[in-house]
């Protein structure tokens, strides 16, 4: 699946000059990450604090919206149509203009943004949820391999992730501590983030400290080898929830929006055994076409890695090697403190998104990944008024 | 969400169902070969020999019907160590899964290495396929790969020399002969599946004889069983609110078809019965008259069961039996159809 989205960087917006076809996020909230959460697989008990939180923030009511759409999974809950009893968070009466997809809510995101360029509303809320710690999550995983040669064998994600990752160490296009300073630096940057599941180091005798080396990290045993318990993203229980405006009506619910000013997302084969795990070229294509092939001016990237070695990958493939110093990487601590299913590339997108709105970015970057090993990638990339 | 006083109740959900699949042309020969202990690929677009086949060229999407047979035998491309199975997986002591390209492939299979820790894998290891004692055309044919040289115990000729491959017309006629149609997968997961604190309140409430609800706090309205948010408001309810185990029904249904699991000879009734107090009907059973007895606005009581059977369940009500008072008015209940 591709999509098509005009990349060049607009001329800055006012009030004035703002068109029905601009499309902003104006607001973003998410669940604290846990490892265990008292919700139901639905998600509500979730999502009705997120959804409060975003309508005081914004002064609006849930009657405002014009359009909802979530991404979660009937594999986390177990049973059909999950996501419906979801929507008793919103409160469906009078009736109310909803979808859903089968992906992480950065999926209903991209959604939501057609539906608000169709001009059928000016005001849409995507979000996503998952209750991960309800199954044996690396198992459910194996389920979105190929159905005939594949999950018959219940490859588990970990398993996966560690063949994809030796493929790269054995090429010598990472080493092992190239993958313990993603996790430290996450770890880290997480210290800041009071949504973030954990963060620093815990030692041996249980004190943690916020101060976290890759040095520290590798005399850890290996958990699925190569992969150490660093390196692959914790369990996670959560939600987020972003809302998006159009035109004039995004400068009325925030003083500066984060416009999307390119949008895509583009899926690799499924066959595992016939690419080359070491690279995204869905991600790198879906970079390249919604940047317009021109990273300048970006300075956060949220990218939706769970695992180090993922990191390593989108980095290479987004071309934000070589520009750690100009572009933060993850600063909310991103996945590896942190991912729920469904949710966590949404929430990439929306932490990049608050810098903008909060005047800490000019410009930023908000990547999600879908399926296993990098198969599908989006990407989305958000402006402030300059 | 903060930490409820009382930890909510949960039980695991477990699923168990077959996956039945037509596996069309491509996979249906591969996998058709494998029961009679061969190999085949598919040629790509590009001349690469693809294993697994795949229906469809990666790049071009073109249909892809040029079968290879390819070797038993291959290279580890890349492997993880798997030191905790999961329930499916090919063996349960732990293992490598491995990407595997088979002598005269391209591409390269997932599969299981069988040795005893990591320490005796290596990318690039030589590895041969071990097959199962009796096959059933499915990837499990081939049980696990084992290092070549090794002294597994697998079942058939693994020891002697590849049989001559098969090409051409040979190839082609061996492949027709008995492709498979239709690929049966068992399918079982455990979901722990957990009641928000407001049913849990219900759950046990029931346990005890008594039917709770919750009041939503803009409407008034009161939900049993109650739930995490007001479904029209989206707001969280937290008013305990005591119903009556008598009720009105407010719309039925006469079951007449027979299913697999029905604990009850039909014809019987299902109804929504607005409990009072309630303002919202819950589904249940209305036996104890002939369906053809049973009406909107018929009064009905709880049957329960005998105490000592209670538990945190709504069937602790076996089912409801009509009451013997009048009819309950039409305006009464209209607002809850």
């Amino acid at each position: 699946m591709t999509s098509t989205t005009s990349a060049a960087r607009p001329a800055a917006l006012t009030p004035e000059t703002v068109t029905d076809d601009d499309v902003a996020v104006v607001a973003f909230c998410q669940s604290p990450s846990v490892r265990h959460s008292y919700s139901t697989t639905n998600g509500t008990e979730m999502l009705v604090p997120i959804f409060q939180q975003l309508y005081k923030d914004l002064g609006i009511t849930r009657r405002d919206i014009g359009f909802w759409c979530s991404g979660s999974s009937d594999y986390m809950s177990g049973r059909a149509f999950s996501f419906i009893s979801s929507v008793d968070a919103i409160g469906a009466v009078p009736p109310i203009d909803e979808s859903h997809v089968e992906m992480d809510g950065a999926w209903a995101m991209y959604e939501a943004y057609v539906k608000l360029k169709t001009g059928e509303t000016d005001t849409a809320v995507a979000y996503g949820f998952g209750k991960s710690s309800a199954g044996d999550l690396r198992r459910t995983l194996a389920l979105q391999t190929d159905p005939y040669v594949v999950a018959p064998l219940w490859p588990d994600s970990l398993a996966l992730a560690g063949m994809q990752a030796r493929l790269g160490l054995d090429a010598g296009l990472w080493d092992e501590t190239a993958m313990a300073e993603v996790a430290a630096r996450s770890r880290r940057d997480a210290v800041g983030n009071p949504a973030a599941q954990f963060s620093g180091f815990r030692g041996p005798d249980g004190t943690v400290t916020d101060d976290v080396t890759a040095e520290q990290l590798l005399t850890q045993p290996m958990l699925a080898d190569p992969l150490r318990r660093h390196d692959i993203a914790p369990v996670t229980d959560g939600a987020a929830a972003i809302v998006l405006a159009s035109g004039r009506r995004a400068f009325e619910l925030c003083d500066n929006p984060a416009w999307i000013t390119g949008f895509d997302h583009i899926i690799d084969s499924a066959e595992l055994g016939g690419r080359d795990l070491t690279t995204a070229p869905s991600a790198a294509r879906a970079g390249e076409r919604a940047t317009g092939g021109d990273i300048a001016g970006i300075t956060v990237a949220e990218l939706h890695a769970p695992f180090t070695h993922q990191e390593l990958i989108l980095r290479s493939a987004l071309g934000l090697d070589g520009s750690a110093d100009a572009i933060a990487i993850n600063p909310s601590g991103g996945p590896l403190t942190g991912n729920p299913m469904f949710a966590a590339g949404l929430q990439r997108i929306g932490n990049a998104a608050r810098t903008v709105i909060d005047g800490g970015a000019e410009r930023a970057l908000g990547h999600a990944t879908s399926g296993p090993l990098l198969q599908q990638n989006l990407v989305c990339v958000l402006d402030g008024r300059r | 969400m903060p930490t409820p006083d009382l930890e909510p109740l949960s039980a695991p959900i477990e699923l168990q169902f077959d996956y039945t699949r037509s596996v069309g042309p491509v996979i249906g020969r591969f996998l058709g070969a494998l029961a009679r202990r061969r190999i085949v690929g598919v040629r790509g677009s590009d001349g690469r020999v693809h294993v697994p086949p795949v229906e469809y060229d990666p790049d071009t999407a073109d249909p892809l019907d040029e079968f290879v047979e390819v070797g038993r035998s291959g290279q580890v491309v890349t492997w993880s160590w798997v030191a905790d199975p999961v329930d499916g997986n090919p063996l349960t002591e732990p293992f490598a899964f491995a990407l595997i390209r088979l002598d005269g492939a391209d591409t390269a299979m997932l599969h299981a290495v069988k040795v005893d820790g990591p320490a005796q894998m290596s990318t690039g290891m030589r590895v041969r396929a071990v097959w199962a004692e009796t096959t059933t055309a499915s990837i499990g044919d081939i049980v696990h790969f084992t290092p070549e040289g090794g002294a597994d115990g697998g079942h058939g000729e693994e020891a002697a020399a590849d049989p001559e491959p098969l090409a051409g017309e040979a190839l082609t006629a061996f492949l027709d002969q008995d492709p498979l149609q239709i690929l049966v997968t068992p399918f079982e997961m455990t979901v722990q599946h957990s009641a928000s604190v407001e049913e849990s309140s219900y759950l046990r409430a029931i346990a005890e004889g008594r039917v709770v609800g919750q009041r939503c706090p803009e409407t008034g309205k009161v939900y049993v069983p109650p739930r995490g948010a007001s479904p029209t408001h989206g707001v969280p309810t937290s008013e305990e609110v005591e119903v009556s185990d008598t009720g009105t029904v407010t719309t039925f249904c006469i079951v007449n078809v027979p299913f697999i699991g029905q604990k009850i000879k039909p014809p019987y009734v299902g109804a929504y019965i607005l409990l009072d107090g309630a303002d919202i009907p819950l589904l249940h059973l209305v036996l104890g008259c002939d369906p053809a007895e049973v009406r909107m606005g018929m009064r009905v009581r709880a049957v329960w069961k005998p105490r000592e059977e209670w538990i945190p369940s709504t069937g602790n009500i076996e089912h409801f039996e009509p009451s013997g008072e009048p009819d309950a008015p039409y305006e009464s209940y209209a607002e809850h159809l």
